[in-house]
């Protein structure tokens, strides 16, 4: 092992208090980070879940529509005139909006409906645990995530409930389709839907057009909006970044968990860089003695430098535990933290840069130090 | 005539600022030349300490003139007299100064790999100077489990792993008892038989001026005089084989 290593791991270890002090500070701090960041995450597959599973090259949404959830009704002759445009498939029409649903134990609590056409192509559920997706054709047939059974009320296939005083009966089961508002999806046909969200018929929130093979996307939304002057046409992409925008920065929410990240990333650099700059001020006339045999600045920087990589691998490595055993316990929950590979290296390099930007306080300290300080008692 | 290894010409070095300003040194010249152990003796206050940081490289005189090797270190940026006394200079401490969480091997082994030296190589030049101060069997002991005068060998095999030319040692026997003293002043001379090498060492203790080619003393800054030792020890010291050990005796 290199002599710096040593010599920076003995310092470290010599005072084992201040040692596990500075890794404690590390690891509340990056499972500060990482679990602000994986709720960050979450969130932002949340809210476009929906957007991510509709079959669609183009969106055709109302005019100032912020996001999934927030549906305005197109005009019932949009669909027609959207499939005249030269390049388009299918104009699969979506209706969404919120219900009451009559909790059988007593009470309502509002569901989100979601309804589309179920003899073809649509917005149709998905981890199926129970039914199919034809199961949905039958009248007043719906689907509904397993996870808000307790909510809702019902425990299986062939429950009956009141949505919106109609009613239903659930068909299929889903599991992890989970809304970021906490408001259950309900799935259901589309004639079902207008019933249940109380539209007039041939009313829907959105049509998911699908474009000829090969067809140039940007050509045929000129067209379409061309047809249909008061809609806005957007891509899968651009819909999944306006309802991000919309529910992570419009809402505030993703700017109090950056908020709680960054303080989290501030509270660890302060506790690393004053445990550093103590264990440094510690060993000042050791650094004095090193610059008296020869060494250069630099080799006293790497020995500090290495301290706080030491101590960054080290708390990185326990608060990665941490979070291992919190990700699992959350992964059920309607909350779950999400942990992506390309997060673990951001909060591994996270920490290092904590940590190095940490030992600067130790550096200048030590750039001061005198060698004749060597001579003295 | 063979060059000096270090010579400081008319060194004057002023401390601190303002009203608390003092100068240490007032003008001392002298020559260290290979194959000798050369004493400064003086009080408390005459300036000792300053002049070895000055010929050590610690401190640059505020005026006169110090070479080593015929190499002025006047006009250098800080990191080129960081390079002299990494090339030339082995220091030894009253305190010691060794580092309490590395081995004795290792606190040799530190003074090469602040030159870059590292591996396998260093390991064995630390063994080996280690076994010069007669303490090979103790390299994997820690400062704390040394004694006094086993610390201050150990500082000595790092002040010649690197082979300076010049070994400052500032009172290296003012925290050891007369045995240990004595030893270390036993191998200190062994080290300035050397024709390569300058030993210096700065010291109030009596017991070691037989061990001097010459004795310096200096006074409130300034060289009072210069004299040879009345009585010479002889090399080999009945206690030598016992206390430095045999490598070095039978050296």
């Amino acid at each position: 092992m290199p002599l710096i290593i040593t010599l920076a791991a003995r310092n470290l270890l010599q005072d084992r208090l201040r040692f596990i002090a500075t890794v404690i500070g590390i690891v509340f701090s990056i499972i500060l980070v990482s679990v602000q960041m994986g709720l960050f995450l979450s969130f932002e597959r949340m809210v476009t879940t929906m957007i991510d599973h509709a079959p669609a090259d183009l969106w055709v949404v109302s005019r100032g529509t912020k996001c999934f959830e927030d549906p305005s009704l197109l005009d019932e002759h949009d669909q027609a005139r959207a499939l005249s445009v030269e390049g388009v498939v299918e104009a699969v029409p979506v209706l969404v909006g919120f219900a009451p649903w009559a909790v059988p134990g007593g009470g309502t609590t509002p569901v989100f409906i979601i309804g589309s056409q179920t003899n073809g192509p649509g917005l149709h559920p998905w981890h199926l645990v129970d039914g199919n997706a034809d199961d949905l054709s039958a009248s007043h047939a719906i689907a509904i995530d397993r996870t808000y059974f307790g909510r809702l009320g019902v425990a299986r296939i062939g429950d009956s409930v009141d949505i919106r005083e109609q009613s239903a009966r659930v068909a299929a089961i889903t599991n992890g389709i989970r809304s970021f508002t906490t408001t259950p999806y309900v799935f259901t046909s589309l004639d079902d839907a207008q019933a249940y969200v109380g539209t007039s018929a041939n009313k829907d929130s959105y049509l998911l057009v699908r474009v000829k093979a090969g067809a140039d996307i940007d050509g045929v939304r000129g067209r379409l909006l061309a047809v249909l002057p008061k809609v806005e046409v957007l891509t899968p992409g651009e819909f999944r970044s306006r309802s991000r925008a919309f529910w992570l920065f419009g809402t505030g929410a993703g700017a109090a968990l950056f908020a709680g990240a960054l303080l989290g990333a501030i509270v660890g650099t302060v506790i690393i860089a004053q445990t550093l700059y103590s264990s440094t001020k510690d060993h000042l006339g050791e650094f004095a003695t090193l610059r008296a045999i020869g060494s250069s600045s630099w080799y006293i920087h790497k020995v500090i430098i290495s301290q706080a990589l030491i101590s960054a691998v080290v708390g990185f490595s326990v608060a990665a535990c941490i979070d291992l055993i919190i990700i699992e316990t959350t992964a059920t929950t309607a909350l779950p933290i999400v942990m992506t590979p390309a997060l673990t290296l951001e909060l591994f390099l996270l920490t290092v840069v904590m940590c190095i930007a940490s030992a600067t306080a130790a550096i200048v300290r030590v750039l001061r130090i005198d060698p004749a300080v060597a001579f003295r008692q | 005539m063979t060059e000096p290894i270090i010579e400081a010409v008319d060194v004057m070095q002023r401390l601190g600022s303002g009203a608390g300003q003092v100068q240490a040194l007032k003008g001392v010249s002298l020559a260290l030349d290979g194959g000798e152990l050369t004493l400064v003796m003086g009080p408390s206050g005459s300036g000792k300490t300053t002049l070895l940081s000055v010929l050590g490289c610690l401190l640059t005189p505020t005026a006169g003139m110090v070479r080593i090797h015929g190499r002025s270190i006047l006009g250098g940026q800080s990191g080129g007299l960081v390079k002299l006394r990494r090339d030339h200079i082995g220091f030894v401490f009253q305190s010691y100064r060794l580092l309490p969480t590395l081995t004795a091997v290792d606190n040799v082994r530190l003074a090469l790999d602040v030159r870059g030296e590292s591996g396998n190589t260093a390991i064995a030049r630390a063994k080996n100077a280690l076994l010069t101060v007669g303490l090979s069997h103790k390299a994997s002991a820690f400062p704390c489990a040394l004694s006094g005068g086993e610390q201050q060998r150990v500082a000595i095999a790092r002040a010649i792993v690197g082979n300076p030319s010049a070994i400052l040692a500032d009172e290296p026997t003012g925290a050891l008892d007369s045995e240990n003293g004595l030893a270390i002043m036993t191998i200190l001379a062994r080290i300035a038989r050397d024709p390569r090498r300058a030993v210096l060492v700065i010291t109030h203790d009596p017991r070691v001026l037989p061990f001097a080619d010459r004795i310096i003393h200096l006074e409130d800054g300034r060289i009072l005089g210069e004299e040879q030792p009345k009585i010479r020890q002889p090399f080999r010291t009945p206690f030598m084989p016992r206390v430095v050990g045999e490598s070095l005796a039978g050296n």
